[in-house]
């Protein structure tokens, strides 16, 4: 990922700032920066948006297809995951670098959002054994500043909140077979149920205390940091631990408190936010990325 | 705990007052600047059917028949006696490469350096081996411009007590063009804190020093703990310097100091919010346009 030098001297001035609760930026250790969302981005995907936090930016398009269900959950459908670590957002990515961060990353969204305690993914399913909805979720990481994990799972359960798949109705053919009809109507959508869609939260460990959306700056000083995906309702679904450094029991008991606390409270004014969205509707001039 | 999202908003378009429009030196891309055929094609320009045309967008300058464009948005193009803050990225034979945000690595010879023990000092052999433990990969230096070679990369001396190495504080990345030049880069605001303007862009926050730090050559730095208040005022005057970039004001100790005070009656961290941002430059805006007028 994205890496900054930091001298030593830098490094004591952050740490003793975090140890204070006053970041560098003035936010205390539980803050997050102020965040911008929008989805309804790109016009030829089922839903997207961008989230912007401090200069960290995610665009998310997800694309709903017809598949045939996995054969142990015939009942289900199913999402995927890309992440596309473009050039634009360091130069690191040129080439095949970003492929490494793109598959981790891709890997753990799959663990964080398919699965049923995530998703209502029976909803996804149109007929048994069949035909099932699955989501290709294409994440585009735009800008890198630190806490990816965070944004783009913002930006995921945004986008799956602005998802409209196209209703169907299944009718019988005369030779038994059935046939599958897309509603032409625009209006006549499926909506996905993003209640209880997680956000991740990554807690770094700095010093000895943990901060949340950690800048590219505290990441340098923090030896290893903890990834949290907590549902609004605070359940835990997944948790990973990155980093080369370790982690003794308390703290991962302490960061996992905090995180479930965070957690908890970024879903409120997520939703908050995207309904009053959805309200505005096309009264709101879109800002796109010239804005 | 708190997570403040929104809604992006439209910036609005700034309303250039008649004076600006009237300026003919400042152009955009396909800005005609001149269709006399008798004028040299300079940098940031190009002809266009027996027109000069400007590439890029900035101000024009003249000398005598050559016509350059300065571009607005650019790395670092350094002079003698710019004041520099760089980050040192590597330790060479007898010199030091350093960023300094220019097109290429500037360099720091070990023979420009004040080192520990005396201003006339030869360099040695042992010297040299133990440069790294002077500046490392990754240490700060405030720095001069000494010469500017060839291929126009830099080169740097720290030959006065004012420059070295860096110790604690807080650096901010902006686009060199903001930095206005003046007589000093140096200042010690009475607000608690003291900053160095670097001309390329860096500017370095950090508690004003007590007496006894500056004897040591410029080598020594102190990892004692930063009082709270003093990281404060270092915190707010990071956000402040941002807030005046987003909005592109001249950055200098005034406009600073006048951005500081008008931010006084917010949180720190709500500094960087867009409308806490924009109240607060108009304020400095408006302090800046009294004191001049």
């Amino acid at each position: 990922m994205a890496t900054v030098q930091v001298s030593e001297a830098e490094k004591v001035y952050i740490l003793h700032g975090i140890r204070d609760d006053l970041r560098v930026d003035g936010r205390g250790c539980e803050d997050y920066r102020h965040m911008e969302i929008e989805t309804d981005m790109v016009s030829n995907t089922d839903g997207s948006a961008k989230v912007t936090l401090g200069h960290t930016a995610v665009l998310v398009g997800i694309k709903a297809e017809i598949r045939k269900p996995k054969p142990m959950v015939p009942n289900e459908g199913y999402l995927e995951f890309f992440v596309d670590c473009s050039a634009n957002a360091t130069p690191e990515f040129e080439g095949r670098g970003g492929e490494e961060l793109g598959t981790e990353l891709s890997n753990t969204l799959y663990k964080v959002f398919n699965n049923k305690h995530s998703m209502d993914l029976k909803s996804l399913c149109i007929s048994a054994g069949e035909h099932c909805w699955v989501l290709y979720v294409d994440v585009l990481l735009l800008q890198c500043d630190g806490n990816l994990y965070d944004a783009m799972s913002i930006a995921i359960k945004a986008a799956l909140f602005n998802t409209k798949i196209p209703r169907v109705h299944i009718s019988a053919d005369d030779e038994g077979g059935k046939e599958i009809e897309l509603s032409d109507d625009p209006y006549d959508c499926m909506r996905l149920n993003v209640e209880n869609v997680p956000c991740i939260v990554t807690l770094c460990k700095v010093g000895h205390r943990h901060v949340v959306d950690a800048t590219l700056q505290e990441k340098a000083c923090s030896v290893a940091s903890l990834i949290i995906s907590v549902t609004h309702k605070g359940t835990v679904t997944c948790m990973r631990k990155v980093g080369g450094g370790s982690l003794d029991p308390e703290s991962i008991f302490e960061m996992t408190e905090a995180g479930k606390r965070v957690g908890k409270a970024l879903h409120a004014p997520l939703m908050k936010l995207l309904q009053q969205e959805e309200s505005l509707g096309k009264t709101r001039r879109k800002v796109g990325f010239l804005g | 705990m708190a997570a403040d999202m929104r809604l992006p908003t439209i910036q609005k378009p700034v309303s250039l007052s008649v004076s600006a429009f009237n300026r003919k030196d400042l152009v955009v891309p396909g800005d005609v600047i001149t269709s006399d055929t008798g004028f040299m094609r300079g940098h940031g320009t190009y002809v266009d059917e027996d027109k000069l045309t400007a590439s890029v967008a900035g101000e024009v300058q003249r000398v005598d028949k050559l016509i350059c464009v300065r571009p607005l948005k650019t790395r670092f193009n350094g002079e003698v006696g710019d004041v520099v803050v760089g980050r040192i990225t590597e330790v060479q034979q007898k010199r030091w490469k350093v960023e300094t945000n220019s097109r290429l690595d500037s360099v720091l010879l070990l023979s420009s350096v004040n080192l520990p023990g005396g201003e006339l000092r030869r360099r040695s052999a042992e010297d040299e081996l133990t440069m790294r433990e002077y500046l490392q990969e990754g240490d700060l230096i405030s720095a001069e411009v000494q010469s500017v070679f060839s291929d126009g990369a830099l080169s740097l001396h720290t030959r006065s007590l004012k420059y070295g190495k860096l110790g604690q504080g807080v650096l901010v990345q902006l686009s060199p063009s903001l930095i206005k030049r003046q007589k000093t880069h140096f200042h010690n605001l009475p607000c608690g804190a003291s900053i160095i303007l670097g001309n390329n862009g860096f500017v370095w926050l950090y508690p004003t020093p007590g007496q006894q730090e500056e004897e040591a050559g410029g080598f020594f730095t102190s990892l004692e703990p930063v009082s709270l208040s003093d990281r404060e005022v270092i915190s707010r005057l990071r956000n402040c310097l941002l807030a005046l970039a987003a909005h592109k004001v001249l950055l200098y100790d005034t406009s600073v100091l006048y951005c500081y005070e008008s931010s006084l009656q917010h949180q720190v961290k709500d500094i960087l919010k867009p409308e806490v941002m924009e109240e607060i430059v108009m304020l400095t805006q408006q302090k800046l346009l009294e004191q001049e007028g």
